[in-house]
């Protein structure tokens, strides 16, 4: 049982096991978030997931530092870590736009063409399947497998509103009112 | 029906009664029946995946199971070929085929590769599946391992050796579904993680996707060069392994024959490895008694294999000063070559070509090191593995039991069976053990066995009477194992003199640049052939060498000397696991541009860091800027009640605006006008 491991000593800003040399700034980074987070778990490895989780809470994604530094504190290896963090689609190693639209991509949608949908989406925004943020980090354009609202096919979600039966066109429509509406502010 | 208490439980394979033997599953017991069912995800040093779903065989009362998953019980009856399974086997290689890469004639694992060969076995004459067309980049980073993903099945083989027996996990399964595929860490190249080169998974990998980087090119290049003189030394553990793709039995040797086909090959002079080694034991034996003496930096850790060496310096920096300073026999030689070569076989010193033949992957990271390069001239140019010497040999058309043996060229080729049984876990103590004897005794050793340091298990412990003193000695083999104990000699639980380290099983006979072989008994075997090869050696303790005393007295000086010191001996310091990166938004060719982190943590983010990122964006873009600024995305300063933070260069901006970034990166790129 794990339940009752000895007091986990606090993880110490020196135990960064990636803190690069050179860069300045980054040096006085203390993963105060991680350690908290970590030391609340005891440092179980068996609780890897909840780890992450409450981790991508705060950073909004899992960078490769804290992922090492994650998987140290564990005693687990970076490779072992990473592999769990590209498995669970929810967890996202890249951070994501200010507005994050998903596109439906289950049965339903597919049969009421979604793809080009996300074709139109992507082309507008210079994204592709494996670029999938802007770099002025306003938008992520990503597919989900069913959404649940097959009745609205096809569906696409920007942040939490939905919008049902969609067409490329209208989709488009949506990602310039934002960036009129952006613009303005 | 009653079983009689004396009588062993059995089962009934293929109608065969099979008695039970404590065997752990069915598929053990089929292969004791010799069976040979066809596996590709056990290995009976490894935990049980049960993934690849060849192993099946017909269990009457509960039909087609995976026989490497199922316990043995008494009374059961089971089929290991029916219509059905060898349907079900040819549609696993079948979907195995369909997301491989077939380009067999070019892969260095053909005629050794697990797939093709059950392909053969089980009849495969085409693809009845869609292929994936997904092509991956090949990973040529390591010194030591190529990794062609491309050729991988998801058998885990190499995942699991890394995992459990070596302690590491520098590869493992990532992504999912269609994507899931093996990779080192962040899907870096393999050569930027922790793997230490052991080439483990290399040898478990039963496809061409892992296997050993060959320098066989640049060693034709160099023997087709008339200008160069090319010489070998070749490691103990090569000459018990050599044979086998011959026809030879593992263990039979074979030096006199590859001698002989080095030579045909063209090279130059062909020396031993074990004369180096006979020189570690003398040096490492004086740095042994020296230590003890003083009672300092004990235990005395071996540093002659090169995984562990790196092993230590990710995972031990606080036991790097017990690592002997000796070179290793390899870079020993190398050095000691440069040195005295040149003058006595008359070759300008740059048309030196040192080539070692070695069982082992590591090897060839280790040639690489910068410890090991003077005036930018490495110790040893290449190092080939057995496998490739045995591809050269078939390349150059020699047909090797035809060959008559030589033997190997003077002074460098001379040893004693001390330097042969460095190729064999517990040699390296044991010759070491045989001159501390006579040097603590002052009396001649009789009986140079020391049984008590030989065996298989993976952690051994002795300690061995030398007159009045005794060395307390333990042996590991398998990183795994090293962890353990170097956990427990780090935290004061356990107190050595010597602890000698190998990292692949069974030592140097078990490196995977060996010859692939089926036979789990090889291994043992090549161990065998070795310690014959001493017994049957005149001389066995490495100061008789006198080969050795005449290096000392014309050119080394003092064992420990200063010129011995400067040629033989190194030193190790700590390294990072893996190294890191930041994410570029905007990459910058210049040298020294301006370097703007945001954060988009969640925090800055809510207080407007991606408005603060876009505007700095744009305006390098309508200003030209590129090259001179380049801005980076960062997670969380820890900085958050000031959020949001930007950084330029070192300098953090709290509650930044894009005005207050500006006026830093202005003052950054003007450094004269910028208060000092
Ligand atoms: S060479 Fe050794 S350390 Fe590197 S990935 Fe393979 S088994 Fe792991
Ligand atoms: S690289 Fe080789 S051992 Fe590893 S999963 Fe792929 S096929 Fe199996
Ligand atoms: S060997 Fe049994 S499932 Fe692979
Ligand atoms: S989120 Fe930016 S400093 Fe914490």
């Amino acid at each position: 049982m794990n339940t009752a491991p000895a007091a986990p000593e606090a993880i110490t800003a020196t135990a960064a096991p990636s803190a690069p040399a050179e860069a300045g700034a980054e040096r006085t980074r203390k993963f105060e978030k991680c350690v908290e987070v970590l030391n609340r778990y005891h440092r179980n490895p068996a609780k890897l997931i909840p780890i992450l989780q409450e981790i991508q809470e705060s950073y909004r994604y899992l960078p490769e530092e804290v992922l090492v530094f994650v998987a140290t504190s564990v005693g687990l290896p970076p490779a072992r870590v990473f592999g769990v963090a590209t498995f669970y689609a929810h967890f996202t190693l890249k951070p994501k736009g200010k507005y994050v639209i998903r596109l439906c991509d289950g049965t339903a949608c597919h049969v009421r063409a979604s793809q080009p949908i996300l074709d139109a989406l992507r082309g507008r925004l210079s994204l592709t399947a494996t670029e999938q943020t802007t770099p002025d980090m306003l938008f992520t354009v990503e597919t989900v497998s069913c959404l649940g609202a097959c009745g609205l096919a096809p569906v696409v979600v920007i942040n939490e509103d939905v919008h049902g039966q969609m067409t490329p066109e209208t989709a488009v429509a949506l990602v310039d009112e934002i960036c009129t509406k952006e613009q303005g502010a | 029906m009653e079983q009689k208490t004396d009588q062993k439980p059995t089962v009934l394979v293929d109608g065969r009664e099979v008695t039970i033997d404590g065997e752990r599953n069915l598929l053990e017991l089929c292969r004791k029946a010799n069976i040979d069912i066809p596996t590709f995800c056990y290995h009976s040093n490894l935990s049980v995946y049960g993934a690849c779903r060849l192993c099946l065989v017909d269990v009457k009362g509960r039909g087609v199971v995976t026989s490497c998953t199922t316990i043995p019980e008494a009374g059961m009856e089971f089929k290991t070929t029916t219509g059905e399974i060898r349907e079900m086997r040819k549609i696993a290689v079948e979907l195995l085929l369909a997301n491989h890469d077939m380009d067999c004639p070019t892969c260095p694992k053909s005629t050794t590769c697990k797939l093709q060969d059950l392909a053969r076995k089980l009849g495969v004459r085409e693809v009845r599946f869609r292929k994936t067309n997904r092509v991956e980049p090949i990973d040529r980073s390591s010194p030591s391992i190529e990794r062609n993903p491309n050729r991988c099945v998801l058998c885990g083989d190499c995942v699991r050796m890394c995992d459990e027996v070596q302690s590491i996990g520098a590869i493992d399964f990532a992504y999912r579904g269609s994507e899931c595929s093996v990779v080192p860490a962040f899907g870096k190249d393999l050569n930027t993680v922790e793997c230490v080169h052991c080439g483990q998974c290399v040898a478990v990998c039963p496809t061409g996707a892992l296997t050993p980087r060959s320098e066989i090119d640049a060693v034709w290049a160099d023997i087709d060069n008339p200008k160069k003189v090319v010489v070998a030394q070749v490691a103990p553990a090569v000459r018990v392994a050599f044979g086998e793709q011959f026809g030879l039995a593992p263990g039979a040797a074979a030096t006199g024959r590859m001698v002989a086909a080095l030579r045909r090959m063209g090279f130059d002079q062909v020396y031993d490895t074990s004369f180096a080694a006979d020189l570690t034991v003398i040096e490492e034996g004086h740095e042994l008694l020296g230590r003890m003496a003083s009672g300092e930096k004990l235990p005395i850790f071996t540093s002659c294999c090169p995984a562990w060496v790196k092993f230590s310096e990710q995972y031990f920096p606080e036991l790097l000063p017990n690592l002997s300073s000796c070179k290793s026999p390899q870079e020993m030689f190398g050095s000691l070559a440069r040195y005295i070569l040149p003058k006595q076989l008359g070759v300008a010193p740059e048309d030196l070509v040192i080539v070692s033949i070695m069982p082992c992957t590591a090897k060839k990271f280790e040639a690489k090191r910068p410890e090991f390069q003077h005036d930018n001239i490495p110790g040893v140019d290449h190092v080939l593995t057995t496998q490739e010497l045995i591809t050269m040999t078939d390349a150059a058309g020699l047909n090797f039991p035809s060959l008559e043996p030589e033997s190997f060229d003077m002074p460098l080729g001379f040893k004693t069976g001390a330097g042969v049984i460095f190729g064999s876990s517990g040699g390296v103590t044991e010759a070491v053990l045989r001159f501390a004897a006579e040097k603590v005794t002052g009396k001649p050793l009789t009986q140079v066995e020391f049984h008590e340091v030989r065996g298989n298990e993976g952690i051994r412990e002795a300690t061995v009477a030398l007159g009045e003193a005794s060395v307390r000695v333990a042996i590991v083999h398998g990183l795994a194992n090293a962890r353990a104990l170097a956990e427990r000699v780090r935290d004061g639980h356990a107190h050595y003199d010597v602890v000698e380290v190998m990292a692949c099983p069974g030592g140097c006979v078990g490196g995977a640049g060996q010859p692939v072989s089926n036979d789990p008994g090889a291994r043992a075997q090549r161990a065998k052939g070795l310690y014959e090869a001493d017994r049957t050696t005149d001389l066995h303790k490495s100061q008789d060498n006198p080969m050795i005393r005449e290096m000392y007295e014309t050119w080394l000086g003092e064992p420990g000397g200063p010129l011995a010191h400067e040629l033989l001996h190194t030193h190790y310091a700590s390294r990072k696991r893996i190294t890191d990166s930041d994410f570029t938004v905007l990459p910058s060719a210049e040298k020294r541009p301006v370097c703007v982190s945001v954060c988009v943590g969640t925090n800055c983010y809510l207080k407007g860091s991606q408005e603060i990122l876009s505007k700095v964006l744009n305006h390098v873009e309508t200003n030209h800027l590129h090259g001179a600024v380049e801005v980076k995305g960062t997670f969380c300063f820890e900085n958050c009640g000031q959020a949001p933070n930007v950084a330029v260069n070192n300098q953090l901006i709290e509650s930044a605006t894009f005005e207050k970034v500006m006026e830093a990166v202005n003052e950054a790129s003007c450094p004269a006008k910028s208060p000092a």
